[in-house]
């Protein structure tokens, strides 16, 4: 069997994926610039006998596929800043009782209404700290199509295995750009599936009691497991508690499952590292611009490399830490007003040399803003 | 390259069609952009389009060497950002052309003759793509027409296939050195 | 089966207050299941958070407790996936009105196939005793120290309006009737809307000086009429009492099943 090779837009690159994962129920509600994703998943998913509802508003669409997701269904929703917001009370409830799920956030322009139509990667901080209280979380993001697909695989999988909500963080150009894309075969991708109880009936399942390895096997709602599931802080069992031992147990596990996988959920892509004076770190459609500084400078002998980041939270600041270790400059390339830098400054043994390029007026960063600012830093004026 | 004209023009979806031919049947690299918004319904529509046979990386055009005007609003808009020496074509029935731009202007009757030979203004998008692949030869007609089978309903193929002719013809004439 | 086979006895003593409410309708509801015969492990129920919502934790079926204002959210996304089980959703009157208002007028509008009960105290009690959009003008609440100015909603004409296909009002005084109209609602195929008026003394009669739980639920039978009674016509202020709305429209799940048949014939068709 051939290749299946498109011609698509990254938000169409979404749904593929998805539906490669496994994807079989998606709520949504539409919103500029993701709403390409519920128009075509409203076609595919009951052509595989899949469910697609669109709800109200974006808080029911994050409360639907919870619920959808308890029943056992690998589950997705999609929205812009407007509607992630929204979803945030969810967001925490989907991280607090561990449920599958990944949410797709195309960026545009914000605060508030914003730039509905134009680029923008102004919600990283959201995507980390946009519920409130405590918690660990994952994002992922791509520049290209074949990441596009990739990450979106990647995203169902790792909310599979940590029993966590996994965001999606796409931005407005590779959202609306057309690529090619190589859908691979069957099993080319490795999926992880729910892992289900192995506790049979009659015999008490606990539904909040991690195994050895700190995984915890779900049991679908409407099977042989009745058990309670909560927002509240809550025991073994999933019952409410405030005993300040159980809570602090939760709050471990639900911070450790995450962070201490950090190195197996990195995900990056390195282009001319090992000699590079300068180092570009950049992330979805903006490390498109980076890469095509760096091939450019490349040619004319500048020893310049890029560090692309695919896994944004937890941030991967080992590897930015190492890959930046013999550096004279780190600048981060981004659509916002620096949200990955701070990171990048904490993370770097010295974070004087991080500089940021960047642009938040809807106006996608383009390889001689780059080049400008290059300049600028290296005291060689425009 | 960037298509310009207004909304309903059916640049976009021209656009989209050369670069799926590309990628899908000529083995070459394709992305293709637009801008969305209020400008998408009405007023003045762009699509920007890069075909090459290396990796894309920056996926907008800030410098076309193809530019195709369908309104004169387009035109006086986006002549400025032409490579100079670059190719500009215009339907002579919408644009009034300039002659301080320094490019190669290409004016033809694309719209009169699919009006006259097919009487659906629905087609003009591809007579436009056919003039466009003759005057550039990226992509074989017979690679648009694959893509076009898969697009569109087979009882208006004939009539797309006809456009694409006519666009073909109209440039090759204009190529041929008189 | 007895009673406590229903419920999850390890957690035990309930949480409400002397003289709540809400204990009743959740005996109710159970009586209505005990009647029903239904396999427990075909029962979800979703609650969002109030004192209401908290009766999810006592029973021994699928219990999903959510955030506030958003059960019948949560409801939708499980019913889609799995038709077959049966959805109850007991939420507080605040909590289905105010902050879930959105939610219930479209899940009423979709006709999707599950039991809200609406268990209205007419207050926030989990907060404190601040008004509701059920407390009604001139109450007194803790954010009401001047008196009410906000108007109730009317839950039965607004679910009416809203297109859900079963809509009755109870109380907790007329426990034959809660238990009795639960079991209606939860066989019903649709969008099924139970109010029933119920008592806090602690905030809402103690406010109100409306007396304790006795009195309150007196008051309950005095201030309620069965629909269409003599009395009603005599005495316009009563509030009904019965089911307002018994009819079959197509039910959510069951056309997007239709959905599914359409969607795989055109992929046959087109041989995707």
């Amino acid at each position: 069997m051939s290749k299946t090779i498109k011609f698509i837009q990254g938000n169409e690159v979404c749904v593929e994926a998805a539906l490669y994962a496994g994807l079989n129920f998606f709520a949504g509600y539409p919103i500029t610039p993701s709403t390409e994703i519920a128009e075509l998943l409203s076609s595919r998913l009951p052509q595989i006998g899949g469910r697609f509802i669109q709800m109200e508003d974006e808080i029911a669409s994050i409360c639907a596929i919870i619920g959808a997701s308890l029943t056992g269904s690998k589950v997705m929703t999609a929205t812009s800043g407007p509607g992630f917001s929204l979803m945030q009370e969810a967001l925490g409830y989907a991280i607090m009782a561990e449920i599958p799920s990944v949410i797709v956030n195309v960026q545009r322009g914000g605060p508030s209404t914003g730039l509905p139509t134009h680029v923008s990667q102004g919600d990283v901080n959201q995507a980390r700290w946009g519920a409130h209280g405590d918690h660990a979380i994952i994002t992922l993001t791509a520049s290209n199509h074949q990441d596009v697909f990739a990450m979106t695989v990647d995203a169902f999988n790792l909310a599979e295995t940590y029993r966590t909500p996994v965001i999606l963080l796409f931005d407005e150009v590779v959202g609306h750009m057309r690529e090619r894309v190589v859908i691979p075969e069957k099993g080319e991708h490795a999926l992880v599936e729910r892992l289900r109880t192995a506790v049979k009936s009659g015999v008490d399942y606990h539904p909040y009691l991690p195994r050895e390895d700190g995984r915890l096997p779900m049991s679908d709602f409407g099977g042989v497991h009745r058990y309670n599931v909560t927002g509240l802080a809550h025991d073994m069992w999933g019952f409410p508690s405030d005993n300040p031992q159980v809570v602090h147990g939760l709050m471990r596990h639900l911070i450790d499952k995450i962070q201490n996988n950090a190195a197996e959920i990195a995900r990056t892509r390195e282009y001319y590292l090992e000699d590079a004076d300068c180092i570009l770190i950049s992330y979805g459609s903006s490390a498109r611009s980076s890469l095509h500084v760096v091939e450019n400078r490349r040619k004319r002998g500048e020893r310049i490399g890029l560090l692309e980041l695919q896994t944004l939270w937890p941030f991967p600041d080992h590897i930015v830490r190492e890959r930046c270790r013999r550096a004279q400059t780190i600048v981060v390339v981004e659509m916002n007003m620096g949200q990955v830098l701070q990171q990048v400054k904490l993370a770097v043994d010295r974070p004087e040399r991080v500089f940021l390029a960047n642009r938040m007026d809807g106006v996608f960063i383009n390889p001689t803003d780059i080049r400008n600012i290059l300049r600028l830093i290296q005291g060689k004026g425009i | 390259m960037v298509f310009s004209g207004s909304g309903g023009q059916g640049v976009i979806t021209a656009a989209i069609i050369l670069a799926e031919a590309a990628v899908l049947y000529e083995d070459l690299i394709a992305v293709q952009s637009q801008s969305y918004g209020p400008e998408a319904r009405g007023g003045s529509t762009r699509t920007d389009v890069i075909i090459a046979d290396s990796q894309i990386y920056f996926p907008k055009v800030t410098q076309p060497n193809v530019l195709v005007c369908l309104t004169q609003e387009a035109y006086n808009k986006f002549y400025p950002i032409i490579r100079p020496g670059g190719t500009l074509i215009t339907d002579s029935r919408f644009v009034k052309t300039e002659l301080k731009v320094d490019a190669r202007q290409i004016e033809l009757g694309m719209y009169q003759l699919v009006m006259d030979a097919i009487g659906k203004p629905i087609v003009f998008n591809i007579c436009m793509l056919g003039a466009v692949i003759a005057i550039t030869g990226l992509v074989r007609p017979e690679s648009v027409i694959r893509v076009l089978e898969t697009r569109i309903h087979p009882s208006f193929l004939e009539m797309n296939r006809k456009a694409l002719d006519i666009g073909i013809k109209i440039a090759q004439d204009i190529n041929t050195p008189s | 089966m007895p009673i406590k086979d229903y419920i999850r006895e390890r957690f035990f003593p309930h949480m409400w207050c002397p003289g709540c409410g809400h204990g009743v309708v959740l005996n109710a509801m159970l009586r209505a299941i005990e009647n029903l015969g239904l396999n427990k492990n075909d029962i979800v129920m979703v609650s969002g958070i109030g004192c209401s919502s908290r009766i999810s934790g006592y029973v021994d079926f699928h219990t999903l407790h959510t955030v506030h204002g958003r059960a019948l959210a949560f409801a939708t996304g499980v019913k889609m996936s799995r038709p077959e089980l049966h959805l109850i959703v007991p939420m507080g009157d605040g909590d289905a009105l105010a902050i879930g208002g959105n939610h219930f007028i479209h899940a009423a509008r979709r006709n999707i196939d599950m039991t809200a009960v609406v268990m209205n105290n007419r207050i926030y009690g989990m907060t404190g005793g601040q008004y509701s959009p059920l407390s009604g003008y001139g109450i007194s609440a803790t954010t009401a120290p001047y008196g009410n100015i906000d108007q109730g909603f009317d839950i039965v004409e607004l679910a009416k309006a809203a297109g859900a296909t079963f809509v009755a009002r109870t109380t907790t005084y007329h426990v034959q009737q809660t238990a009795d109209i639960l079991q209606e609602a939860v066989l019903h195929k649709g969008f099924s809307v139970v109010e029933v008026m119920s008592q806090c003394p602690t905030y809402f009669g103690r406010k109100n000086k409306e007396g304790g739980a006795v009195e309150m639920m007196k008051r309950m039978k005095e201030m309620t009429t069965p629909i269409g009674s003599k009395a009603k016509e005599a005495h316009p202020e009563l509030i009904e009492r019965g089911v307002f709305v018994r009819k079959e429209l197509p039910e959510y799940c069951s056309e997007y099943n239709k959905i599914i048949e359409r969607a795989q014939k055109d992929v046959m068709r087109k041989g995707l």
